[in-house]
């Protein structure tokens, strides 16, 4: 009978973070902002139909980087869990706070009993009656969960990105200045990005009940000028 | 609640039914058991749809019965689906409402996990399976049947769709109506209506049918002057549903009822 080797519960979790950390770091990186009006999603994805941002709810969102196939099915269980709950219960009882919570379980979960760690990193945004109460939640790979207030940054290269982002971050800002500042901040000094390289969608206190709306390549392009 | 997670072979899909009977089987059981025939239960009457020049209208009045008693003067019976449709229902209110909001939660459901909205026909098609459904409920007498009108983008035309108790729906060419003094409006738009229809005749002649079927059938509330309770008209165009304010609504009648006045007594 052949005896496993022991390897030290230390060393397995730096493996499986590593594993997870280079998986994320290999796809491209993603930005979000609150402004005066609502909160600002911006992802760099070439893909028109396989979506990085999208709606949850009325008033939440979700954006994810990393393996598509991995965070795509956490996007369709947050759906499926909000809309549940919200038939269940009531609309306005379906809030970002708890879906955050779940998602950080769930990643917890998996980083510490499966085979292989979540290659993702997820955003979940809740749009607030304002400014002050609109919610970014940052969940990592394995299941830390971050408040934001101001901004988030997820993928690889988060500290450069944050730098640029916090450099140009100006509270009340409005979308377009906080567009210009999210590419810019993604892009870096050597690169430029265009309309086509980009995802961009808003959740909008003007939209109504649904605050989720996608810019397209049009209305970005003005939007960059 | 935990988070919904099925292995890829066994995932509901986008059917939110069919994920609700997964994660809540309780809240999907829609059979009541035995209920008499005789229980009275609140019932919505007349609404009725009719396309015009830029898509369709659709009208409700606001009464709700139980029996020969008047059980609610301000329901509303005229909800939109999504964006692009609007779903209108006649027939014991519980049920009815339930319907829809099972129907407004199914085709946001679609859209979001598939990523892309259903066509006008796939929404038609689900609303008759869940009429088809509840067809145990209309056998004890607890009968629903909803009229359904969108835009259909893809055409770049406003449809209507009727339903019968077994779930079958039947795309109606030019406009129809339902519900107690659904025979009653219906005849009153098949008068007045002609093709092109503007936004503002649209209104007119969808007034004047509820007008009609108020004031020959009991059941169906006419508009309440004195507590200032209308019927609920929308439209749905290429611009998406769009209720017409209720101070328009409450101006088409003033005109309506200004226009009768001192007239024949029949």
């Amino acid at each position: 009978m052949t005896m496993p080797y022991y390897v030290a519960p230390e060393q397995v979790m730096k493996d499986r973070a590593e594993y997870a950390q280079k998986g994320i770091a290999r796809g491209r990186s993603l930005a979000a902002s609150i402004y005066d009006t609502g909160i600002l999603i911006v992802a760099e994805n070439p893909s028109r139909s396989l979506h990085k941002v999208s709606e949850i709810y009325d008033r939440i969102a979700f954006a994810g980087v990393g393996k598509y196939n991995e965070f795509d099915q956490l996007r369709r269980s947050g759906v499926q869990h909000a809309d549940v709950k919200g038939y269940q219960f009531s609309r306005e009882d379906v809030d970002a706070r708890s879906l955050a919570n779940l998602y950080a379980q769930f990643l917890g979960n998996v980083f510490t009993h499966e085979m292989k760690p979540l290659e993702v990193e997820i955003l979940v945004a809740e749009l607030g009656e304002d400014q002050a109460s609109d919610q970014l939640y940052h969940i990592a790979y394995e299941g830390t969960i971050t408040d934001e207030d101001r901004f988030a940054v997820l993928g690889g290269e988060t500290e450069t990105i944050t730098e640029r982002m916090a450099a140009s971050y100006v509270d009340g800002w409005g979308l377009d200045d906080a567009l210009k500042a999210a590419v810019g901040a993604l892009a870096g000094p050597e690169r430029t990005l265009g309309a086509g390289d980009l995802e961009v969608a808003v959740l909008a206190r003007a939209n109504g009940r649904r605050a989720f709306r996608r810019l397209d390549s049009v209305e970005l392009a003005r939007r960059l000028g | 609640m935990a988070l919904p997670l099925f292995p890829p072979g066994d995932d509901p899909g986008p059917s939110f039914a069919a994920l609700l009977r997964r994660t809540d089987p309780q809240a999907a059981a829609t059979r009541f058991g035995d209920v008499a025939p005789a229980m009275t239960v609140r019932h919505g009457t007349t609404v009725a749809a009719m396309r015009y020049a830029e898509g369709v209208i659709m009208a409700g009045d606001r009464r709700a019965t139980e029996g020969h008693l008047i059980a609610h003067r301000g329901m509303e019976k005229v909800f939109p689906a999504d964006r692009y449709s609007a779903v209108a229902i006649a027939g014991a209110a519980g049920p009815a409402i339930e319907m829809v909001k099972l129907f407004q939660t199914q085709v946001e459901h679609y859209e979001k996990v598939e990523g892309v909205a259903l066509s006008l026909e796939g929404k038609a098609n689900q609303l008759g399976q869940m009429v088809r459904e509840h067809l145990p409920m209309a056998m004890q007498g607890l009968v629903v049947v909803p009229l359904y009108a969108g835009y259909d983008l893809r055409r770049g035309a406003g449809r209507i769709y009727t339903y019968d108790v077994t779930g079958g729906h039947y795309e109606e060419a030019d406009h129809a109506a339902t519900g107690s003094g659904g025979r009653d409006a219906r005849t009153t738009i098949k008068l007045g209506w002609r093709p092109g229809l503007s936004r503002d005749e649209a209104i007119e002649l969808a007034v004047r049918a509820l007008y009609e079927a108020a004031d020959e059938d009991s059941a169906t509330g006419g508009p309440d002057l004195v507590r200032g309770i209308y019927p609920v008209v929308a439209t749905v165009t290429a611009e998406g549903y769009d209720r017409v304010t209720e101070a328009e609504v409450a101006e088409r009648f003033a005109s309506l009822i200004e226009g009768r006045q001192g007239g024949p007594s029949l």
